[in-house]
């Protein structure tokens, strides 16, 4: 996974073509951390259907706060540069990865 | 998958991690089930000073890592996943997650625990993730140099309200009771009140949160007067208490009216073989301290379970002689002599039958399942079925029994 900060997110991200997953997440955040495994097999599995991101807010606030993240975990997908879909801690507690996947397909 | 496990627990908080390390160290095969990393509720809570014996420097994450490494050492296995479904009919128990996997016990400790609960506030949904939050340790770097309210006044929303108090540049706390009344422990009160980043408001409620993309300001509502306020702020943490998660366990095993696994003192729900420990039981305190508590009470109390229900198979189903099974108590004096006669009884068959003797008193459970309500109760067993039985001390007599077991000889 791309790993993003103040830097490279603009290129890797809002001017990037295609779809581009971020995953918004903190060392600090048990259940960020008890996702992470996941979310990185499932960017190893899809590889190819989008450019996987992970962005870690701890020294990356503002960067956060400008794309209206203030909780984390948080995914996003943005197509073009675009912010096309938004799952929350609930949602993604709701669904599991299998939701973000099936999200994934529909977008890819 | 084929294992069979003596011990499965669902779900790796500090209850189930104790059941872990209680079930391991009696030898038992004991596996835990956890949807995420091991620690529950607690595992993000970042100010934990109450746990006996880790009052310094201690945390949340840093405990229950220890409650962790210390069930593994003793050879707790812990799978991930998300249990959806659960099957207790039979004696062999049978939990599925999420994923398809399916994994068999014998006994099974459920610790779903708990997670917060939500109001259903107007804009709460909307801007969950984007100053609404549950979790401060999660999200409290997003608010440095912010305002930030907290809702609720116990000893979650107290305790994690001052530690918020390190990254944001205010505090403020909605109290619904009178000035200086809180609900949480009074160490904490103490604390709080002398804490400079905290404020307080007392008497009232939230009624909205107000923000476009992001929280902009909440409404709030005086209860005494019915006034509405608005107060501009950029985050809202949420710590009103918590709901347990038994969805899954809806019809399997008896809960109550919110939610919650009813349980006895040892930690046994109404199925026999499955116990019910933390949050998500009905009880008076919800701690660390107390789950941790369940869940030893439930190891010990499943570690007893599998034992009658290994000698009980052994000596009674599956034998292949006839078994007259006696129910008895040593309190009853009126058993010993119909012992003595049974035993007597089974010498003269000379291995045709043999005897199995039960102590109702320490047995509860099979006693219950045979509808024994009379001590001393006889009941003769074929091929692991009862055939026939004698209720009381004057109905088993050397005759009675004679008569019953000729129409098994």
């Amino acid at each position: 996974m791309v790993e993003l900060n103040k830097e490279n997110f603009d290129a890797e991200v809002l001017q990037a073509d295609g779809l581009v997953f971020v995953d918004f997440w903190s060392p600090k955040c048990e259940p960020c951390m008890a996702l992470l495994p996941e979310v990185e097999a499932f960017a190893e599995k899809n590889e190819g259907k989008a450019k996987f991101c992970k962005l870690d807010t701890a020294g990356n606030k503002r960067l956060a706060i400008a794309q209206k993240v203030m909780g984390i975990p948080t995914f996003v997908f943005y197509k073009d540069g675009e912010k096309i879909e938004v799952f929350d801690k609930e949602a993604i507690n709701e669904g599991g990865i299998a939701a973000v996947e099936a999200k994934l397909n529909e977008l890819a | 998958m084929s294992e069979v496990y003596d011990i499965l627990v669902v779900g790796g908080g500090p209850g189930g991690l104790a059941a872990g390390i209680y079930g391991s160290r009696a030898r038992l095969k004991t596996s835990i089930v956890e949807k995420g990393r091991p620690g529950g509720q607690a595992a993000s809570t970042m100010e934990m000073e109450n746990y006996p014996g880790t009052f310094r420097e201690s945390t949340g994450p840093g405990i229950m890592k220890n409650f962790t490494e210390h069930a593994e050492h003793f050879g707790t296995e812990i799978f991930k996943g998300t249990v959806s479904d659960v099957d207790f009919t039979g004696p062999i128990k049978k939990v599925t997650t999420k994923d398809g996997e399916t994994y068999e016990a014998k006994s099974v400790i459920l610790s779903p625990g708990a997670e917060p609960r939500s109001l259903n506030i107007k804009g709460e949904g909307k801007l969950r993730g984007k100053g609404v939050s549950y979790c401060a340790t999660c999200d409290a770097d997003f608010f440095e140099d912010l305002d930030v309210i907290v809702i609720g006044n116990g000893d979650a929303a107290i305790e994690e309200a001052m530690y918020l108090t390190r990254f944001a540049e205010s505090v403020t706390v909605i109290v619904i009771h009178d000035e200086g009344t809180l609900d949480c422990n009074k160490a904490s009160s103490e604390k709080a009140f002398k804490n400079a980043k905290l404020k307080w408001i007392w008497n009232s409620t939230l009624e909205e949160i107000v923000g476009d993309e992001l929280v902009e300001k909440v409404v709030l509502k005086n209860i005494k007067t019915g006034e509405l306020t608005e107060m501009e702020t950029n985050g809202v943490f949420f710590f009103v208490g918590t709901v347990p998660k038994t969805d899954f366990l809806k019809g399997k095993i008896e809960l109550n009216e919110q939610g919650y696994i009813i349980t006895n003192d040892l930690m046994e729900t109404n199925v026999p073989g499955v116990y019910g420990v933390g949050d998500a039981r009905v009880k008076y305190l919800r701690q660390v301290v107390t789950a941790a508590a369940d869940g030893a009470i439930a190891a010990v109390a499943a570690e007893k379970y599998l034992d009658e229900m290994e000698s009980f198979r052994e000596n009674v189903l599956d034998k292949k002689e006839p078994v007259l099974l006696a129910f008895w108590a040593p309190q009853v004096e009126a058993c010993f002599d119909v012992l003595a006669n049974l035993e007597k009884k089974v010498e003269e068959k000379g291995g045709k039958l043999s005897l199995a003797k039960l102590d109702t008193y320490r047995n509860k459970k099979t006693s219950g399942s045979y509808n024994v309500t009379k001590v001393p109760t006889v009941i003769l067993f074929k091929d692991g079925e009862p055939v026939d039985r004698l209720e009381g001390a004057e109905a088993i007599t050397p005759d009675a029994v004679e008569a019953m077991v000729k129409k098994v000889l």
